[in-house]
């Protein structure tokens, strides 16, 4: 059926600030996410702050820091990215893009094998060795698993976000005029790394 | 009406088939797709309502024994809040009606739209799993509190995924209003010209936006306890249940705006149109809706207070508690101020605003009842919460709802149901219901505790009489399906406008087309009940 008549304020139009403004809501909703979990820790942390900081000194402050640096330098490949496509640079766009997606890569494996580390020194729940520590350790290392593993599937989603917007700037249906989608996960991946910013201090740093 | 505004085919006519509905982008049809799954899961949840009352007919179990009334009760909970009320009115009529009201053709965003719904059938798919895989359905109460729940050997980890996946869906719905509500207005149309429907659910959107991660994760929690081990709420390592409540109430009971603020957006239409006149204090009732979203966030813990929780918190929980009562009642002296002096043509969906009043009424003040300190010691679980519930969800809510389909029936579909037919079905509904809800509450005052399947003798008369009132109510409810159904079968057309209403959706053909509006809508000068024929004065 053709449509003689649109309106003005039509929905099927594209609506860059409609966009934005949605990714932002949803950005509300992940970070409120996260914060569910950081009143678990802080209620925890207050009730037990000794085995905390003895449970702490179990992680590699190292391979925390190097991973924050890969997180930053991602989230700042990503941002030069959406300023190169603005620019009308699709293929800078795509490189930055690429090397945006390969820190993420490289997060995950330094991850994996910190992951790898707790799991061999036995301090997987339910492991022989995790059953001798106190309780309030036990509690740390729940949390610990639980904040970075979700942390870590948001890196997996970002990463595939990050993927799909690369196809569409090859399509070139992302391109100069029309670029909110690649805008928009640039914002997710800022959130990842935000979140990042603050599980780091809170695991490997507070003493 | 005029021959020209039939010119074009409606929405029902543009395709046909299963698949043009289920991967529908109108929101039209989203949102008679939540209608219906929605209106199955009420038949299926009152079904186990009434079950549950007749096991409580007599004494002791003579129809099913405890374990079963658990499960009873918390599926009959888990269907009625996440799959019936929480979407029920934002859902199905929001998706309808708000892109017309608004003056627009659509969401702004509807393939998320589309995407809310199918994540809905996800979760209630999921819910239902439990009824055949594992071992029987949660019998831990719509609440799911730990430790209980990680403990019991029932599926409770179906049903708190369900849980968590609905909430997904409701995040969308409400993230998807917000920006259309901000991005889609007709030219002309600022925020203090907008349907007070729009505000409700507006307020509605936000609440859903910012509580709903926090069940989210809390949920989410107690599936990484049941199945990987992680038991962040044991109280055997130090792990504290309490915190859980916290977590859940936090959503749990802004979520109760949820399900009563977009009641009182229908209200809010249905009774400045058979009023006839402006609706008395437009900004009262708009700004009102954001003030009980606001501080409905901050009284959570009134849910817990013979949980354990120190005395100066109780104190400002119950404080605040009352506060909300402020706001809700600036909303019902509105509403009246509305009626008085109009000319008021009594039809059914005014009649179920009325009656959502009446209930609304009794729902709330029980509410502060049990919101007082001293008194919720003693009421706390008893009958006395499920009845004041009961009424502000059902006799609220419900009512609401049903008087939205009375209401928009002739939009929906172009045609019209028996008006005697449905009055009388109105009037069984309300005394049913009546009967059904309010000895609850005196049985509560008497001390009867809530979620057992049995009870002591001195409570057999009124349990009795309760479930008369459920009966009652069930054949109110038959009568109004069945009332409806035939108006849809129906020869007779409805016209474009049989109620005289001036909000926008008056303006488009009933049904409406494909994109609502063939040219631009009017606005009506001076907000939007701005009635040009009312008596002044």
């Amino acid at each position: 059926m053709e449509h003689s008549f649109v309106l003005p304020n039509s929905g099927h139009t594209y609506d860059a600030k409609a966009s934005k403004l949605g990714m932002w809501l949803f950005l509300y909703t992940e970070l409120l996410l996260f914060g569910g979990l950081f009143i678990v820790y802080m209620v925890y942390r207050s009730l037990n702050p000794d085995a905390f900081l003895m449970a702490s000194l179990n992680l590699n402050v190292w391979m925390g820091t190097v991973n924050t640096v890969v997180l930053l330098t991602s989230s700042m490949t990503v941002a030069m990215s959406i300023t190169a496509i603005q620019l009308g640079n699709s293929k800078l766009s795509l490189k930055l893009l690429l090397i945006t997606v390969f820190a993420a890569v490289v997060f995950l494996v330094i991850k994996y094998f910190e992951w790898g580390a707790k799991i061999e020194h036995g301090l997987w729940p339910g492991m022989e060795h995790f059953g001798s520590l106190s309780h309030g350790e036990q509690l740390y290392f729940y949390l610990y698993f639980f904040m970075t593993g979700l942390h870590g599937l948001h890196v997996i989603v970002g990463m595939i976000f990050i993927v799909v917007v690369m196809n569409k700037i090859k399509k070139g249906s992302i391109n100069k005029d029309k670029n909110q989608l690649l805008e928009n996960s640039g914002l997710y991946w800022h959130l990842v790394d935000l979140i990042w910013i603050y599980l780091f201090p809170l695991f490997y740093l507070i003493h | 009406m005029t021959d020209s505004s039939v010119s074009q085919p409606n929405f029902f006519e543009v395709k046909k088939g299963l698949f043009s509905w289920i991967f529908s982008l109108d929101h039209k049809r989203i949102g008679l797709l939540y209608l219906y799954s929605v209106g199955s899961f009420f038949l299926v949840g009152a079904a186990l309502g009434v079950l549950m009352r007749l096991e409580l007919f007599n004494p002791g179990a003579d129809l099913i024994e405890a374990k079963t009334y658990n499960q009873v009760f918390t599926l009959h909970g888990v269907i009625m809040i996440f799959l019936f009320i929480i979407p029920s009115i934002p859902a199905v009529f929001g998706n309808f009606f708000l892109p017309i009201m608004l003056g627009t053709d659509d969401v702004a965003f509807p393939r998320l739209n589309l995407l809310s719904w199918w994540l809905y059938v996800l979760g209630a798919l999921f819910a239902l799993s439990t009824l055949v895989f594992g071992d029987g359905p949660a019998d831990t109460g719509w609440t799911f509190y730990a430790p209980y729940s990680v403990k019991t050997g029932t599926n409770v980890s179906m049903s708190v995924l369900a849980a968590f996946i609905l909430g997904f869906s409701s995040i969308l719905t409400g993230l998807n209003f917000i920006v259309t509500i901000h991005r889609l207005r007709a030219p002309g149309m600022g925020f203090n010209q907008m349907p007070l429907f729009a505000w409700a659910l507006y307020a509605t959107s936000w609440i859903q936006l910012l509580a709903t991660p926090i069940i989210g994760i809390t949920l989410l929690m107690i599936v990484a306890e049941r199945m990987l081990g992680i038991g962040l709420f044991d109280p055997s390592i130090g792990g504290d249940p309490i915190l859980y409540q916290h977590l859940f109430w936090i959503y749990s009971h802004p979520a109760v705006y949820i399900m009563a603020l977009p009641a009182m957006g229908i209200v809010s239409e249905i009774i400045p149109t058979f009023a006839q006149r402006t609706i008395f204090g437009y900004k009262a009732i708009a700004y009102s809706s954001l003030a009980i979203a606001f501080v409905g966030y901050f009284v959570w813990g009134h849910h817990m207070f013979t949980s354990g929780m120190s005395g100066p918190a109780a104190y400002i929980f119950s404080i605040l508690t009352f506060f909300v009562a402020i706001p809700t009642s600036i909303k019902v002296f509105n509403w009246l101020a509305t009626m008085y002096k109009g000319s008021i043509n009594v039809q059914v969906p005014l009649l179920y605003a009325v009656a959502f009043i009446f209930n609304f009424l009794i729902g709330g003040l029980t509410g502060l009842v049990v919101g007082a300190l001293a008194a919720d010691v003693h009421l706390h679980d008893t009958y006395f919460v499920v009845g004041h519930f009961h009424y502000v969800m059902f006799g609220g809510t419900g009512f609401a709802f049903f008087g939205a389909l009375h209401y928009w029936y002739p939009k929906i579909w172009g045609k019209m149901y028996n008006k005697l037919i449905a009055n009388i079905a109105f009037a069984i509904l309300f005394i049913g219901f009546n009967t059904l809800y309010f000895p609850m509450l005196i049985l509560g005052i008497k001390g009867m505790p809530r979620r057992y399947y049995d009870y002591l003798p001195e409570f057999h008369t009124l349990n009795q009489i309760s479930t008369v009132g459920s009966w009652i109510l069930i054949i109110g409810l038959l009568l109004m399906i069945f009332n409806l159904f035939k108006g849809y079968f129906s020869k007779q057309k409805a016209p474009a406008n049989p109620w005289n209403g001036i909000t926008l959706e008056w303006q488009t053909q009933s049904p409406p087309t494909l994109y609502n509006f063939d040219k631009a809508p009017e606005l009506v000068e001076g907000g939007p009940y701005n009635y040009p024929n009312a008596m002044k004065g």
